[in-house]
């Protein structure tokens, strides 16, 4: 059994509360947040005990992990501090604004022998860890080209200013869509070391990029496109792709479905052709299901390595953190830094 | 409740398996009189129930039903709030107080100014705010069952606010005279709970099929929670997202005891009727 608290109680926030409490693992010790009305109505309407300071939640309630889930400005200091305190950290996405404080908390998390998962939970979707295994195993031979893309429909009309429209803030499609994009790539594909032409457009908001299209070039060598925009009305929700080209085949993905197509080859035994196969055929089941299973799988396997006090974790910072380096060689290649 | 129920997912661009399939049938669905077209048929091949989320179109299918009484006398919606995607951008845009502030700002303008405060530190009466604000569209149809959908159900189920589906059931029944019901990820955990606050016999909807696909827990557990607690569930997901065959799918649910309803959605003539008549037929005393 692991003592567990929640630091931001907005959609992750909340999530993770009724994730964690529903857990047989965990001990629910601390809801934190600044919200007055938050505090009321999970105090009185739940038996979740709720502070207003971190710092007096993490004195008082003693957690083995927090779950931080601000907004991404305030991350690295919370994270620092929860450290400091020897707290493991699983730190909602993307883990800071940028990669120099996400180093400083990997180092420090490292000297003092602690764990922090980032929430990049793609990486606990059945179908994209099926292509992974299939490209690792070298079903599609060795690998050329790719192309990630995501759409969806959060930015469709010009609005007032909130903190989606300041990228001090995290706000724009880069640090939202796209960050989960480029770390599903680095996932699946390996380390993106350049990035070229990298176009930030502002569509519909002023301060910030609504849709990202760039060039990836892989420390292997493999090239892919990136094209994310959360200015698409035509989705109904955020629907994430990706297609990979191999000497051997090709394969498309995204969360529900896998088509592979495995070249002709001399060996008469070879399935040549398209396959298809379905999140049915990948997908573990959970003990409690809120919005996918890969929300509670992520939660599960976070849990697991603090149990054990292991931090082997898919999305531990010393990967899921490289996603924010690749997002400041976007910025600098766009020539929209501020 | 109707041992067949007819589910609303293929009309809104929803399908679990696959995002090409789910946009073509958002793009034949587009024109509101394409849905009537295939609820016609569903009505024809003797259904009477449609269970439905309340999105922002169901407004103007309800009218069609007030505008043609005779029709569909004997057709029932029973409506799923909230639509969860609806709120969820919401919160994320305004925060949570926003978002609350903001959908129940036509119901607040009835009531004295300064009302939000008062209602602010009584959540129960907000969710009551939220259920008449969604139950608005129906008015003049008959709803029967009015659920309360799964990301709610499921998140309320996990935080441990269970007062909320007591409060929701109480509500429900005395001013919409109608049964509650609750959706739900989780079926075994959200039984117990329900009993736990003397809901004896709760209507529960859940994913159930052959393979256990979303079946939290696990397949045994909620075959266990289905023969031996006092449960009405309504089996939806009953082909597994479309892995299992509509044959092997029924042949597994429709003996299942503890299974009252069985949902189903479909968009041709052909499948609804062929569907209808498989779950009668493969049903005990048919």
């Amino acid at each position: 059994m692991i003592k567990a608290g929640v630091i931001g109680l907005g959609k992750m926030g909340i999530s993770h509360c009724a994730i964690l409490n529903a857990h047989a693992g965990v001990e629910f010790v601390g809801a934190c947040d600044t919200s007055k009305l938050l505090r009321w109505g999970l105090g009185k309407y739940s038996k979740l005990p709720v502070f207003d300071d971190y710092k007096k939640m993490i004195e008082q309630a003693r957690p083995d992990c927090v779950f931080i889930a601000t907004p991404t400005s305030s991350h690295f200091e919370i994270a620092r501090y929860c450290l400091e305190q020897g707290v493991n950290l699983f730190l909602e996405k993307p883990c800071c604004l940028n990669y120099a404080d996400t180093s400083t908390l990997r180092e420090l998390s490292e000297s003092k022998g602690l764990l922090i998962q980032v929430g990049y939970h793609n990486r606990f979707l059945g179908t994209f860890r099926e292509v992974k295994r299939l490209v690792d195993a070298g079903e599609f031979g060795e690998i050329y080209h790719f192309s990630a893309e995501a759409y969806g429909p959060v930015v469709v009309q010009e609005q007032k200013e909130t903190w989606r429209s300041k990228r001090s803030e995290g706000g724009g499609c880069l640090y939202d869509y796209a960050s989960h994009v480029i770390n599903l790539v680095d996932f699946i594909l390996g380390d993106i070391e350049h990035v070229r032409g990298t176009q930030l457009k502002s569509i519909f908001s002023k301060g910030v990029e609504d849709a990202v299209y760039a060039g990836l070039i892989l420390k292997n060598g493999t090239t892919g496109n990136l094209s994310v925009s959360w200015s698409e009305e035509s989705f109904r929700k955020m629907s994430t792709r990706i297609a990979i080209s191999g000497r051997k085949g090709r394969v498309e993905a995204n969360a529900q479905e896998i088509k592979v197509y495995r070249n002709k080859s001399e060996n008469p035994e070879d399935k040549a052709g398209w396959a298809l196969s379905y999140l049915t055929d990948c997908t573990e089941p959970v003990d409690f299901y809120l919005r996918g299973e890969e929300y509670s799988a992520q939660v599960d396997d976070f849990v697991r390595q603090v149990e054990a006090g292991t931090r082997q974790s898919v999305n531990a910072i010393q990967s899921a953190g490289e996603t924010d380096r690749v997002i400041e060689l976007l910025i600098a290649d766009s020539g929209r830094g501020n | 409740m109707d041992r067949v129920i007819f589910g609303d997912n293929q009309f809104f661009g929803v399908d679990h398996l696959s995002d090409d399939k789910a946009r073509q049938k958002e793009q034949r669905f587009k024109d509101t009189r394409e849905i009537i077209r295939v609820l016609d048929f569903a009505h024809e091949a003797g259904i009477r129930t449609f269970m439905c989320t309340t999105y922002g179109r169901i407004e103007e299918i309800c009218e069609h039903f007030r505008n043609n009484p005779a029709k569909y006398a004997d057709f029932k919606i029973y409506p799923c709030m909230p639509y969860a995607h609806k709120y969820a951008n919401a919160v994320t845009e305004m925060g949570i107080g926003g978002t609350l502030r903001h959908f129940t700002g036509g119901v607040m303008g009835s009531i004295a100014r300064g009302g939000m405060a008062v209602v602010q530190r009584d959540a129960f009466k907000m969710m009551q705010m939220l259920v008449d604000a969604e139950m608005s569209m129906f008015k003049g149809v008959n709803t029967g069952v009015i659920f309360l959908q799964n990301v709610v159900t499921d998140l309320l189920l996990g935080l441990g606010m269970h007062d909320f589906f007591y409060e929701f059931s109480e509500y429900v029944q005395k001013k919409y005279d109608a049964e509650p019901g609750y959706i739900t990820m989780n079926l075994p955990r959200t039984v117990d709970v329900l009993h736990g606050l003397g809901i004896e016999n709760p209507i529960v909807c859940a994913s159930i099929n052959k393979i256990g696909f979303r079946m939290s827990g696990g397949l045994e557990a909620n075959e266990q929670a289905l023969a031996e607690q006092k449960v009405r569930a309504i089996a939806m997901q009953v082909y597994a997202a479309g892995a299992l065959r509509p044959q092997e799918a029924l042949e597994y649910i429709c003996p299942q005891q503890g299974i009252e309803s069985i949902m189903f959605g479909a968009s041709s003539k052909d499948h609804i009727e062929q569907t209808y008549e498989l779950i009668n037929s493969l049903s005990p005393e048919a």
